[in-house]
Order: C-alpha cells, then sequence, then structure tokens
C-alpha cells in the first residue's frame, strides 16, 4: 500500500519550524517510513514544477510554516491548498502572521526607503533605485515577487484545516500531532488547534502567584527578579495571561517573561486587546493622572502585545497616512 | 452626500443606559448617529468589541457607565477607568485618532447630560471624517491564484 | 538566447532561484542568481525597546538564531555602555561554542557534505545524507542525530529554548548554571570534541584520499581569488564570539583590521533592482562589479575566509588540522571555494575544543551573571561570527533605550556577490557548447552555491532515493525547447 504523502513548505519564514521538526531527533525516521515526502524544499530537491504537476488533493497532509508577504508566498498557498487534502497552519508566522507581521507597523515604501537608500551602510546612484518585478536584463527576462504591504497570516489567503502554533512548535508537541495522525484515530473538527494546551502559558508556569494590585512597571534589564516569584507581580510585562499553553512556560523558567509566541489563548482572536484587558484589570491606580502615569511605564504596548500576532489581529496593521 | 458618522455606544444597564432613555423619554433631542448597545457594566466592554466595531466600519465608538463610587458591581468601572485610556494609547498605536474613543460617566438621571455627550462626540467625529481602514482597501488588490 | 531557470534552490535556508542564459553556441552569456525575499527587520525594529531586541532579531533564521541573538546582546550592550560580568560572558561564549559545533555538523553531513562525501557526479540517488552513510559507516546517521540531540539540550538549558534563545539581556544573562549542569555540559563537550575528529578523520578518508576531489578542489571553475574577512582575537587567532574584524586581500596580506564600532568605515552595501538582497563590497576598495581581484570590494566571509584572515586557530587539535589544510593546499590563502568544507570540520573541531575548555572553567557557575545598565543608552555595534560570516548588528535608541535606528549586515549577505560569482564560474565552465546540460552539470552549480552553507543545516531527516529536479530550457518567447529531469 502506497504511504500518504507528506509536504513541508515555507513562506516568508526564519527556518525555525523546520529545524523544530528535525529536533524531534531519531523520531525523524519514524516519519520518514510512514510517510513519502514530496516536496520540502528546505531539504529536498523538489521544484515547483513537480508539485504543479501532481493531481489536485493527492498530498495527504502540507505542513505550511511562514507567514504570506509577498505574492509567490501566496500562489504556493494556494497551490499547496489545491494539492493537499490536509493543509496545517505549522507555526506562528502561518496561524497568525508571526513576528514578520510586526511589518505591519509600518509600510513597504518605509522598508524599502530605509534598506535601499537610508540605511547608513547602503550606497546609491542617481538617488537610488528599488526592487522590480521584471527585469529585463540583456540577455533576457528574469523576475522575483512583489512584495505586498500588507502581512498576512495563511488562513487570510486560503482556508486552512488545521494550527499548530508557536515560534516554533515545541517538538515534543510536534511528535505528539504525528502519533496522533499516525495512529488513525479521528481527526478533530477542522479548524481545531493541535499541539498545544487550552489554558494560558500561567496555567504551565511554576512561579508563585498573589492577587494582584500592580503601581509600577519595570523593564526586564531594570531590575534582579526573584526566579520563584510571578514577573508580572514584580512589576515585569509578561504575556503569560493572553497565550496558550502549550510550551511549558520554557521563558518563564529561564527568567525572562513570556512573549506570546503561542498565541492567544482559546477563544480570544485579539491577543493585544487581551493582554490590555488584563493588565488594566489589575493595575491598581483610579486616578486617571497616577493611571496615566503607570500606563506610562509599560513601554511599546504594540510591539510586545502584539509581538506574533499583529496580523492575524481584529485591526491586522497600523494605518499610515 | 455629507459624511454621517457611524458611532457604537456601549452603554451600562444601570447608569447610562438609564441615562438615554431618560432623555429619550424627556424628549431631549440629540443627534441619531449613536447606535447603542446595552451592557450589564462598563467593565464588561471588552476592548475587542471597540476594536471589532472600528474594523467592521465603526467612525467613533463611545463607552459610558456609572460615576466612579456609583457601579452596581462595586468595581467594575474601576476597570474601565484603566482600560479605555489604555485602549486611546492602543488605537493611536494603530494610527487611529485617539478622539474616536470616549469614555463618559453618565448617570441614570443624567438625560441632559447624555444629550451633550452625543451631540459633542458627533460633531467631533464629523470633523474627524470617516476612518477608512487600509487593509480593507488592499484586499481589493491582491487576489492571486496558483499557476 | 535560452534560458535555463532553476526555482526554487533547494538544500539551503531561504529562497532563492537562479536564472542561467546561452548564447547560439551553447555557452554562457550569463547568470542572475536573485533572492525573491524581504521581510524588513530593519525597520518594523524602530520603536521596539532595545533589549527586546536579542529576542526578535533571533526570527531573521531559526537556523542559526544564536547568531543574531549574540550579535544582538552584544549590541544591546554596547548601546548601554555596560559589560557583563565574566560568568555571563563565558555563558553566552559557552552557548555559542556549541551551537556551532552542531550546526557545522548538520550542514557537513547532511547539506553540502553529501555533494562532496558522496561525489558531485555520482548518481542523485546516493547524493544524501543516506550515501553519506553508506560511505562512511552506518552509526554515522546516528551519530549525527546524537550529536543534534545532545547539542540541543545544552543550548536548551543554556538559552531557555533551543530555537530563538532567550536568556540574555543587557549587561549579562538572565539565568547561571549550577555545579550538576556544568558537568553534564562538559560531558556533553568531551563528545563534541571527538565527534570533531571523527569528522575531521572522515573528511580525510573521503575527500582528501581522492586524487579526483582533491583535484576538483583546486579547480578553477570552483577557484575564486577574492578578499577574506573574519573576527580575531588579539593573536589574530579566530575568535567565532568577540575581537576584531580583519581582512586579507587576495594575497594574504592584511589590508584592515577594525573594531565593531567603526564597521561603517569599511563595508557597504551596494543595490541592484532585480534582486532583494543587497551586496555588500569593502569600502575602501569599491563596488566594481561581479569581479575578483586585488581591485574589487567583493569580498568573502566564510569558515575558508576566517581561517585565511586568522593567524591560526585558538585550540590545539584545530591548529594542527589548519596547520595541514594550508601545507596541503599550496600555503595561505587559500581561494578554492570547495576547501569551505575543509575549514568547516576543522572549526566545528575547534568550536567543540573551545566549549570543552570553557565548561571546565571555575567562573561558568558563577552566581553574578548581569550587571544592570546605569548609563544613559544610545548607540552600540555587536558583531560575533555566525556559521556563514561575519554578523553584524548596530543599533540606535533614544534616551530611554527605545530603538530609533537598525542596521544589519547578515553572514550569508557578506557573500552575495561571491556566491553569484562562483555559480557563474561554475556554470561557463560545465556547460559547452555542443553537449547537453546534463543533471550533474546542474548539480555542480548548486555545488557552487552550497558551499558556502547559506544559512541552512538540515540533519537528519533520510531523503529517499530519487531528487527530481525539473529544469526547462526556453527560447526567450518563453517556448519550451527541452525539459531535464533527475
Amino acid at each position: 500500500m502506497a504511504k500518504p504523502k507528506l509536504a513541508l513548505y515555507w513562506a516568508a519564514s526564519c527556518g525555525g519550524c523546520e529545524i523544530a521538526v528535525l529536533d524531534i531527533h531519531e523520531k525523524i525516521l519514524d516519519v520518514d517510513r510512514a510517510f513519502d515526502i514530496v516536496f520540502w524544499p528546505v531539504a529536498m530537491d523538489f521544484k515547483y514544477d513537480a508539485v504543479r504537476a501532481m493531481e489536485d488533493r493527492t498530498i495527504d497532509l502540507c505542513l505550511f510554516n511562514g507567514s504570506i508577504r509577498n505574492s509567490e508566498n501566496a500562489e504556493i498557498a494556494h497551490l499547496m491548498r489545491a494539492k493537499s487534502k490536509t493543509l496545517v497552519a505549522f507555526g506562528s508566522c502561518a496561524l497568525e502572521g508571526g513576528i514578520p507581521g510586526l511589518a505591519n507597523l509600518t509600510t513597504r515604501d518605509e522598508i524599502w526607503g530605509y534598506v535601499y537608500k537610508g540605511s547608513p551602510s547602503t550606497v546609491t546612484q542617481n538617488g537610488g533605485t528599488y526592487p522590480q518585478t521584471h527585469s529585463a536584463m540583456p540577455e533576457g527576462a528574469i523576475h522575483i515577487p512583489e512584495m505586498w504591504n500588507t502581512v498576512k497570516s495563511l488562513d487570510q489567503v486560503v482556508d486552512v484545516d488545521y494550527y499548530i502554533p508557536g515560534c516554533p512548535p515545541q517538538p515534543d508537541q510536534i511528535w505528539s500531532v504525528v502519533e496522533y495522525i499516525l495512529s488513525g484515530k479521528p481527526l478533530p473538527p477542522a479548524g481545531s488547534i493541535l499541539g498545544a494546551g487550552d489554558k494560558t502559558c500561567c496555567d504551565e508556569c511554576t512561579r508563585e502567584r498573589k492577587e494582584k494590585k500592580l503601581t509600577k512597571f519595570y523593564r526586564p534589564f531594570e531590575i534582579e527578579t526573584d526566579p520563584a516569584v510571578c514577573l508580572l507581580d514584580q512589576g515585569i510585562v509578561c504575556m503569560g495571561p493572553a497565550t496558550r499553553s502549550g510550551c511549558g512556560a520554557l521563558c518563564t523558567k529561564a527568567n525572562v517573561p513570556c512573549r506570546g509566541c503561542y498565541g492567544p489563548p482559546p477563544n480570544v482572536t485579539d491577543q493585544g486587546a487581551k493582554m490590555l484587558s488584563a493588565l488594566s484589570s489589575v493595575i491598581d491606580a483610579h486616578d486617571p493622572a497616577e493611571i496615566e502615569a503607570i500606563l506610562d511605564q509599560i513601554a511599546d504596548p504594540m510591539g510586545t502585545f502584539y509581538r506574533f500576532s499583529l496580523a492575524h489581529s481584529i485591526l491586522r496593521r497600523v494605518q499610515k497616512s | 452626500m455629507a459624511f454621517e458618522p457611524k458611532i457604537i455606544g456601549f452603554l451600562c444597564n444601570w447608569c447610562s443606559y438609564t441615562g438615554a432613555d431618560l432623555a429619550g423619554v424627556s424628549r431631549i433631542k440629540s443627534a441619531p448617529n449613536v447606535r447603542v448597545i446595552r451592557t450589564m457594566c462598563s467593565g464588561r466592554v471588552d476592548p475587542a468589541f471597540i476594536l471589532k466595531a472600528f474594523h467592521l466600519g465603526a467612525d467613533g465608538v463611545i463607552v459610558m457607565g456609572c460615576h466612579l463610587g456609583d457601579c452596581h458591581y462595586q468595581e467594575g468601572n474601576y476597570k474601565t477607568i484603566r482600560r479605555i485610556p489604555f485602549l486611546k494609547r492602543l488605537i493611536q498605536g494603530f494610527g487611529i485618532d485617539p478622539r474616536r474613543l470616549r469614555l463618559e460617566w453618565v448617570s441614570a438621571s443624567e438625560g441632559d447630560r447624555f444629550a451633550a455627550v452625543v451631540n459633542e462626540m458627533t460633531e467631533e467625529i464629523r470633523h474627524l471624517g470617516p476612518l477608512e481602514l487600509q487593509v480593507q482597501q488592499e484586499e481589493v488588490l491582491q487576489p492571486v491564484e496558483h499557476r | 538566447m535560452r534560458q535555463i531557470t532553476i526555482d526554487p534552490i533547494t538544500r539551503l535556508e531561504g529562497h532563492g532561484k537562479i536564472d542561467i542564459f546561452l548564447n547560439e553556441d551553447g555557452e554562457v552569456a550569463n547568470t542572475y542568481f536573485q533572492i525573491p525575499e524581504l521581510r524588513g527587520f530593519e525597520q518594523f525594529c524602530v520603536g521596539r525597546p532595545v533589549e527586546e531586541l536579542p529576542r526578535i532579531t533571533t526570527r531573521i533564521c531559526g537556523v542559526c538564531p544564536e547568531a543574531h541573538h549574540m550579535a544582538s546582546a552584544k549590541a544591546c550592550d554596547a548601546v548601554f555602555h555596560v559589560d557583563p560580568p565574566p560568568t555571563a560572558k563565558k555563558l553566552r561564549q559557552l552557548l555559542y561554542n556549541v551551537f556551532f559545533a552542531g550546526d557545522h555538523t548538520t550542514h557537513f553531513y547532511a547539506l553540502g557534505g553529501p555533494d562532496f562525501i558522496v561525489g558531485p557526479t555520482a548518481p542523485a540517488s546516493e547524493r544524501n545524507i543516506l550515501g553519506v552513510v553508506r560511505k562512511v559507516g552506518l552509526e554515522v546517521g546516528g551519530k549525527v542525530i546524537e550529536m543534534r540531540r545532545r547539542t540541543q539540550e545544552v543550548l536548551k538549558v543554556l538559552g531557555g529554548k533551543q530555537t530563538h534563545q532567550v536568556t540574555s539581556l543587557p549587561g549579562g544573562v538572565s539565568k547561571g548554571i549550577t555545579a550538576e549542569e556544568a558537568k553534564k555540559i562538559e560531558e556533553h563537550c568531551v563528545w563534541f570534541v571527538e565527534f570533531g575528529r571523527f569528522t575531521v578523520q572522515a573528511f580525510h578518508d573521503i575527500v582528501l584520499k581522492n586524487k579526483e576531489y582533491v583535484d576538483l578542489i583546486l579547480s578553477e571553475a570552483f577557484t575564486s581569488k577574492t578578499y577574506s574577512m573574519g573576527l580575531v582575537d588579539e593573536n589574530n587567532r579566530v575568535n567565532f564570539y568577540d575581537g576584531k574584524v580583519r581582512i586579507v586581500d587576495p594575497s594574504g596580506n592584511e589590508f584592515a583590521k577594525y573594531s565593531p564600532a567603526d564597521y561603517l568605515e569599511n563595508v557597504s552595501e551596494h543595490v541592484e533592482n532585480w534582486t532583494y538582497l543587497k551586496f555588500p563590497f569593502l569600502k575602501n576598495v569599491g563596488w566594481k562589479g561581479m569581479v575578483e581581484g586585488q581591485e574589487s570590494g567583493v569580498y568573502r566571509a566564510t569558515p575558508l575566509s576566517r581561517l585565511n584572515a586568522s593567524d591560526g586557530m585558538p585550540t590545539p587539535l584545530a591548529q594542527a588540522e589548519y596547520e595541514n589544510m594550508y601545507q596541503t593546499l599550496g600555503g595561505k590563502p587559500v581561494h578554492a571555494t570547495l576547501a569551505t568544507h575543509w575549514a568547516r570540520v576543522i572549526e566545528l573541531l575547534c568550536a567543540a575544543e573551545k566549549a570543552l575548555e570553557l565548561s571546565r572553567d571555575p567562573e561558568i557557575t558563577g552566581t553574578h551573571i548581569r550587571n544592570i545598565p546605569t548609563e544613559t543608552p544610545t548607540e552600540g555595534v555587536g558583531i560575533v561570527e555566525a556559521p556563514r560570516g561575519t554578523l553584524t548588528h548596530h543599533y540606535a535608541t533614544d534616551a530611554k533605550g527605545i530603538v530609533t535606528k537598525v542596521n544589519l549586515i547578515v553572514g550569508t549577505t557578506n557573500n552575495y556577490a561571491a556566491i553569484s560569482m562562483s555559480i557563474n564560474k561554475a556554470a561557463r565552465g560545465l556547460i559547452r557548447r555542443g553537449t547537453p546540460v546534463t543533471e550533474g552539470a546542474l548539480n555542480m552549480i548548486e555545488m557552487a552555491f552550497r558551499a558556502y552553507d547559506p544559512c541552512f543545516g538540515c540533519a537528519t531527516h533520510t531523503i529517499p532515493g530519487r531528487m527530481p529536479l525539473v529544469v526547462r530550457i526556453r527560447e526567450a518567447n518563453g517556448e519550451l525547447l527541452e525539459e531535464v529531469r533527475r
């Protein structure tokens, strides 16, 4: 009997999700035994044309990581959707835009203006030039994709069957999903989040927590912290309350605050709004001037509360005039 | 056609919704631009509701609750008094003028105040103009198919 | 003209495509190596608190996040004018050297290595980790997996997470290690050194004892005479973590040696509008296009370049092999691109030795791991050697430490011009008039870029026998002339 076909693809990605897959170590041999890997550009030499030549829906499982940042990312997203029975948004970028989604705080023009002209190491002639999608070289025409202004998650471009959160998804979680799929047990309803918990990161954190009454915030470099006590209690902004469980609270174990890479908790659509709401509940002040003074101490809410999820938030991007 | 602001108003059941009712019953004239959504407490208003309102086309959002000390649930409006200023900063981070989001305390007996606030905010939003969110406009430009 | 497009190139980190144009005689008129993506970290990091950048910039690359984490941490130290305590520096260096050894392992055994170990004209079905295993023995596959497992374990202890480390802060690190953890790490490092020696020996047995391979290494098609760049310590020994950047000219003479803060006086970036990636070049030589030689500002920053730019290795076993390499290849500097694989295994061994040394250092279990910054933050530059090349992070902030400017020159980017030239040269050497474009020739063109280890190591998956490559050769008007498959 033919083995089920597996594909792994990366769009605007850093490669960390591929490494996370390899971090299941010797279990990768079980994956290889169980599946026929038909497309995996980082590791194997199948080209796009090989996928285009396949019949629709012949790939049984496609793990798609990376956000949608340009026309090629989107084209291959559509391609993989057409050729795959089950398409999984793998990792934070595919699920919610990830850190590349922070580009939605700026614009393509601003990025280009800096990268190709304004950066201190960049030299330009005749006022500088920007990338062109089509270039007529002396020998012939060559092309590069069009970079979009707004970064998107995978499900903002195609229908997605399942999601595996994390930046990257932790290897033990990845293996638990693969193991479940190989077991042949019925899959959960389409749209489910796999490989993660259904509580918040605080649930996995072993630090001691008290009832919160916060009047002061610190930045992580400003103070020494007690490794046994909740970081938020000590005035360090920690995204734990607004982040889905599943990673094992690795960051707080390493004495740094959670930054939200497992995405919003269950039933939350906007991770930033949830964190804002949570902090507002426990700030202990009701005089407007006092409140403003405390809020002044919270650095960069946009880049902290939406570090991974900006592209998937309700407003998705910053308005620029 | 002149721009008519669309404003979503989250009014708490015990104070401000009753105050709005009083304005109506007393036939105090106020601009019709605020669509009212009743919540039990201003503390119930999740910031995500407000962001969703903007996303769905609201030009302004107003949250009304009981005066401090009068909250039917004791502490609900204390959370509101932190959430809304914080959210104003956040929407400013999104490039939305923070004047489009407003917090006012309106008691059950303040029908006049309700009308005044509604009129004032409607004029302010009219002056600011419609909020046209860029990402919706970009959607149209980027359909893609695969080869 | 006929146009061959390879899209996407594979077995590397990131995306890229190669276009080869052939004239009527069937010879290469030109090649273009395009990078189709840009994410914009330099712009969207503006406005972030600077201490968050060691956790944000790791997402530039999930294969070498440690490199970005460290360059960023050092840039943050510089911005805050704070010097971490000795234990913190040693913990960072221990993490870094363990990472380095692991990263070079994955490239050598599973990525660039198979082409070399198994042979460039071997059947496609052999040019993968399975072929490597058949060549060097069954235990090797298991050993490579174990190497990755051990390095990732150490990285989790020292970095908080295996991928996308979190433990560096301005002024130090967020957690130290216990005596028990240090002992475990030391055990791992002993194993790493053994593995390093094993890998060097494997390179000797498979590659150096094969005259054909040595001829290939020394061939003109795979040689580019450029400047070489790498970090060195005060004795001009290779240092992956710290020191000054040293540049030697194609003849091996020192051309420049600069501190991180002075990088802008030495390196500039050139823009072409047919690709998203810029071309760094030596400012004081100038951009003369993609050409080799003393008069061209093109330089390389690779394991081979690091060895060229240094006076030796800081550890004994690696130093012995360094001397061996230069003796075998006819002296310094070496410009044979494929010799980068040799330099890489020498560095693997060096990193293992260095890690072992650090794991035994009594200060490694120290409890003073962070100096809280007291000065107003301004601006700073942090440089490390990423496995693929010199990595520069430059930040400026306001008085509160909120980022106002970021400039990055990233490992593989240094080599963009050189890789393009290597592809061009290999294509010209291998595609000749009259002979059909063979699958082997196409693979050898890919070998030209894989030697640089463009940012990805793929460790232990087993690749099935066939690695299909479809290349369509079209007329300039798009008409399909020929399809080559493997």
